[in-house]
């Protein structure tokens, strides 16, 4: 990178490769030209890249974002802080938040994971709540591909390293596996954390006269321009981008987290706020932004890994585990105390001002002079072209005449059983510690992860979901759909939404087609979102996820959060006994189109992702959480990928002890292969004691909710007549080790 | 009793400890801070879980150097009761109060599952509430819980009966399936000599309530409890 010579004065004009190589086009050059009324210097250049890049500014997707419903009655923070919150009752609030790390996990994966572990983690303890779970939600190109085991294994492994090693339990997540992300991953990592309502803490600089403090690891070259790099597509040559990657130090985030809840508890603190992507830079003029004022900052006094960095660097540096503080003028030997404590760096090197600017200086010459609303609500916002793809009718068409189905329909759930999207990630979260904190209750493997809050009798239950071939086929319904499917998760362990974050993954923005999509999904995600009651409480957006021109399918992520009253009535979704009666809630229809069956079984993606009904969704997870609350569900499991036959298969295999097996009749109401493995929406299958039968009809009646009796748990053998018969061990076998297999 | 857990920096499962003995079983509890040296009336202390300054060496390597490890080892030496638990374990080997070594799981991974534990020897104080041969389900969760001792200390130990602890599969038999990660002869949780010192790999913490979906925690706790003052036998027990 260019460097900058110290106390320039008034400075050359910069070459159009120098402002070319910072992202920034001519008219956004003109722009800081005219906000500043002059030409930046370097280092001015420096902060406008990264504080205008789209990972920071979101000048692409502000206008669509604001669409998405931000309020409701549980909701104390919405999106714009570092983390969202949501009232759960005795006093307590749950902050929650997902982001994207994707471009550095794909040049370097354990490094990549793991620093998008820390950097989530920050966001949660920032705000003052410690985090007690973490999911994650990941996707790797095609098992073929040479690199996806190298992926999956270093991905993996960092997010245990990190969260293992912090002490936060990951308790769920979702993983797939498709061509379309054969030269970009995705990870999203979802932390949440628990405060208490009275001492939640905010991004803002508040007061003329108060100090910054620094506080975590000293400030190295690593990760200079990784938000840039997160604005930008990759092509063949991107992985020489490889420095631009952080290194994780879980330790010292360990004993950051654990000062800063310290420091929490003292009346000194006014703001906080983690120095992630573009971090002193961003940290200082975003918290200045929220609070109405400026900053001053003096680079000399940042504790430096190395010698002779720049202030360019000094500014722009990622290095990890680092906080910016705001405290009283008065308390700062008091703050450092702590720090010191916990052995570690805290300088106080700037102040907040009244004077809204951003200035830094180093050495004792000033290098930076530029008003805060030039970084923050100044930075560009673009309406830019969105066009429905041209190849998009044909993908939807699909004419079932011409596909077969299979003849033996018990080797296809096998073949469905077996692969890595649908069988068991037990590989992957054994690498994770799930209990730590002691408060896992249902722990990674059902359709949410249910933790206690300790000293209550509440529990919260928490889901990530997504599916991008629905989306990539319809992404209106697929972002219908990512939401629907993560709010009827959460019904199946009985617990009711508060509130979503959500990683909004996608190609380059400057691709109408991708423009389109994004538009489209966030409409459909709107609609969900409205009809079903969930606020978006925070989330982040990725794009620029594309390779030599290639976009990824739409993958918008979903993570939810929900709350059981009563921890104790929560449900899994594995049969329990013998005799109990299996039951369906909603209805089936013959759909095919963007299913599992249909890539997995006949290579295709294409046609339309399953219709959708809201009202009868909300129907049926009303249903399933009013039957929870009186006791009568003795498993819960939601119809998604591979369909009935699948979830049947699940509900019998997925338990901890032995697996049960099940008889059930499927009336002839349409093709076969469509009736099993059909991936119609708004479906549950339940399992009751037979005496309760009548009151479940009485709950489904009153809702409007279609009940339909499978059959019975017990035996041997998963009996789907007249189509399949097979030993239910056998099921188990396959569905345990697809992908372990695979691995070793 | 009065319990102490030590909190190293990068210790994690402290507070799972704390809240076990503390909320589940009502005793006293304190946490000892690592800068500080052992001091007061504490009849049991706990090296808990966790990464002790970050594990970067070798686990455990660096927190036997600690200050309040000087106290914990004259502790121990004068025949008070310690109990490490999975890096409490390592710390414990490091520093020369149990014998052998915690090596890299054997399929190279961090490895979190449930197991199952078979109680080899009721005569100690971290075992006394428990019978021989009884089954307990916990879960492990760790990178480095190889347990290893050369031939002739493995023979030492099986014929002074140090041996706690061994994993099994849900019929009570030991095998490598049943063994997370590859330890030498199943061993799960070995005692000194003396028989007041000891540790394990998995984590009793974390198995102390129904809703947790094991109780069987208890059994090591509770055993402590009975064996340090037999008059609060009742109280846990409910």
């Amino acid at each position: 990178m260019a460097g900058l010579k110290r106390k320039e004065s008034s400075p050359p004009s910069l070459s159009p490769e120098i402002i070319a190589s910072h992202g920034l086009s001519e008219e956004e050059y003109q722009k800081i030209i005219k906000l500043l009324g002059r030409e930046p210097n370097t280092t001015e250049l420096g902060v406008f890249s990264v504080m205008w890049s789209e990972h920071c500014s979101y000048k692409s997707s502000k206008s669509f974002l604001k669409l998405l419903p931000t309020e409701g009655p549980a909701v104390l923070q919405g999106p714009g802080e570092n983390a969202g919150i949501v009232d759960i009752g005795k006093g307590l609030v749950a902050v929650f938040k997902m982001e994207s790390h994707n471009h550095p996990s794909f040049i370097e994966p354990y490094q990549g994971a793991a620093t998008g572990v820390g950097g989530i983690l920050r966001d949660i303890f920032t705000m003052g709540a410690r985090p007690i779970a973490s999911l994650n939600s990941l996707r790797f190109g095609s098992f073929d591909h040479p690199r996806t085991r190298y992926l999956l294994s270093g991905v993996v492994a960092g997010i245990g390293g990190y969260g293992n090693c912090i002490g936060v339990p990951t308790v769920g997540g979702e993983l797939y596996f498709d061509e379309s992300y054969n030269a970009n991953i995705l990870v999203n990592a979802f932390s949440l954390g628990i405060a208490k309502k009275d001492r939640i803490f905010k991004g803002k600089a508040k007061g003329a006269g108060n100090s910054l403090i620094y506080v975590g690891a000293k400030t190295g070259r690593d990760g200079i321009h990784g938000a840039t790099m997160a604005s930008e597509s990759f092509s063949q040559q991107k992985a020489t981008r490889r420095p631009t990657v952080q290194v994780g130090d879980p330790f010292t985030e360990k004993l950051l987290l654990e000062a800063c809840l310290e420091l929490m508890e003292k009346d000194f603190l006014v703001g906080i706020q983690d120095m992630g992507a573009a971090g002193l830079t961003s940290s200082s003029a975003e918290m200045a932004g929220r609070g109405g004022t400026g900053v001053e900052l003096d680079l000399s006094r940042v504790p430096l890994r190395e010698k002779g960095m720049t202030p360019y660097e000094i500014l722009l540096s990622e290095s990890q585990e680092r906080m910016l503080l705001v405290v009283k003028k008065g308390s700062e030997e008091e703050a450092k105390r702590i720090f010191e404590r916990w052995d570690l760096d805290a300088v106080v090197v700037g102040r907040v001002t009244k004077d809204r600017l951003f200035r830094a200086s180093f050495d004792g010459g000033e290098v930076v002079r530029i008003p805060i609303a030039a970084l923050t609500t100044e930075a560009p916002v673009y309406a830019r072209p969105a066009e429905r793809p041209q190849n998009h009718e044909e993908i939807q068409k699909l004419d079932l005449s011409k596909i077969d189905a299979p003849k033996d329909l018990g080797a296809t759930l096998k073949t469905l059983l077996d692969s890595p999207n649908v069988a068991s990630k037990r590989w992957v979260y054994r690498q994770y510690d799930q209990f730590v904190r002691s408060n896992t209750v249902v722990a990674p493997g059902a359709d949410a992860a249910v933790i206690r809050i300790k000293g209550t009798e509440m529990g919260l239950a928490l889901t990530v979901d997504g599916n991008s071939r629905y989306c990539y086929l319809d992404p209106y319904v697929g972002g219908i759909l990512t939401v629907a499917e993560a709010a009827r998760n959460l019904a199946c362990v009985g617990a009711r939404p508060l509130g979503l974050t959500d990683c909004l993954n996608f190609g380059s923005p400057e691709n109408p087609s991708v423009m389109w999509q994004f538009s489209e999904v966030i409409h459909g995600m709107r609609d969900s979102c409205v009809a079903l009651g969930v606020p978006v409480v925070s989330g982040n957006v990725s794009f620029y996820n594309e390779t030599d021109g290639v976009p990824i399918y739409p993958t918008p992520t979903v993570g939810m959060v929900g709350l059981l009253p009563k921890l104790e009535r929560y449900v899994t979704p594995w049969f329990k006994s013998a005799g109990d009666l299996v039951v369906l809630l909603g209805r089936n229809r013959e759909e095919l189109g963007g299913s599992e069956y249909l890539k997995v079984v006949h290579g295709l993606v294409r046609g339309t992702p399953p219709w959708i009904d809201l009202r009868l969704e909300r129907a049926v997870q009303q249903c399933c959480l009013k039957a929870i609350e009186r006791g009568m569900i003795r498993s819960a499991h939601d119809i998604s990928e591979g369909g009935l036959a699948v979830a049947l298969a699940e509900c019998c295999v997925v338990g901890p002890e032995k697996p049960l097996g099940v008889k059930v009749e499927l009336p002839e109401m349409m093709r076969p292969d469509a009736r099993l493995f059909g991936e119609s929406q708004s479906r549950i299958i339940l399992s009751i004691k037979e005496k309760d039968l009548g009151r479940l009809k009485a709950i489904a009646e009153k809702e409007g909710v279609p009940v339909q009796i499978l059959g019975q748990v017990g035996g041997s053998h998963f009996v789907i007549q007249p189509l399949i018969q097979l030993a239910v061990d056998e099921l188990k076998s396959i569905w345990s080790n697809g992908l372990e297999k695979r691995l070793q | 009793m009065h319990w102490g857990v030590v909190v190293f920096p990068g210790s994690c499962d402290d507070q799972d400890v704390h809240d076990c003995l503390n909320n589940v079983l009502r005793q006293k509890v304190e946490f000892l801070w690592h800068k500080d040296k052992l001091k007061g009336k504490i009849d049991c202390v706990v090296l808990p879980g966790g990464f002790s300054y970050g594990d970067y060496l070798r686990a455990g390597a660096m927190a036997r150097f600690s200050p309040i490890m000087q106290g914990v080892i004259d502790f121990a030496q004068k025949g008070g009761l310690v109990l490490g638990i999975c890096n409490g374990f390592q710390i414990l080997c490091e520093s020369g109060l149990l014998p052998g070594a915690l090596t890299r799981n054997t399929q190279l991974q961090f490895v979190c599952r449930q197991v199952y534990l078979r109680l080899e020897e009721s005569d100690t104080p971290f075992t006394c509430a428990g019978k021989k041969g009884q089954l307990l389900r916990l879960p492990v969760k760790h990178g480095d819980g190889c347990y290893y001792a050369d031939p002739a200390t493995l023979e030492k130990l099986r014929k002074n009966r140090q041996i706690l602890f061994r994993y099994a599969d849900s019929k009570g038999k030991s095998s490598e399936s049943a063994n997370p990660n590859g330890s030498l002869d199943h061993i799960a949780g070995v005692c000194n000599e003396g028989r007041n010192v000891f540790g394990l790999m998995p984590h009793p913490e974390d198995a102390g309530e129904k809703i947790l979906g094991s109780e069987d925690g208890l059994k090591i706790f509770s055993s402590i409890i009975e064996a340090c003052d037999p008059k609060e036998k009742k109280a846990w027990l409910g």
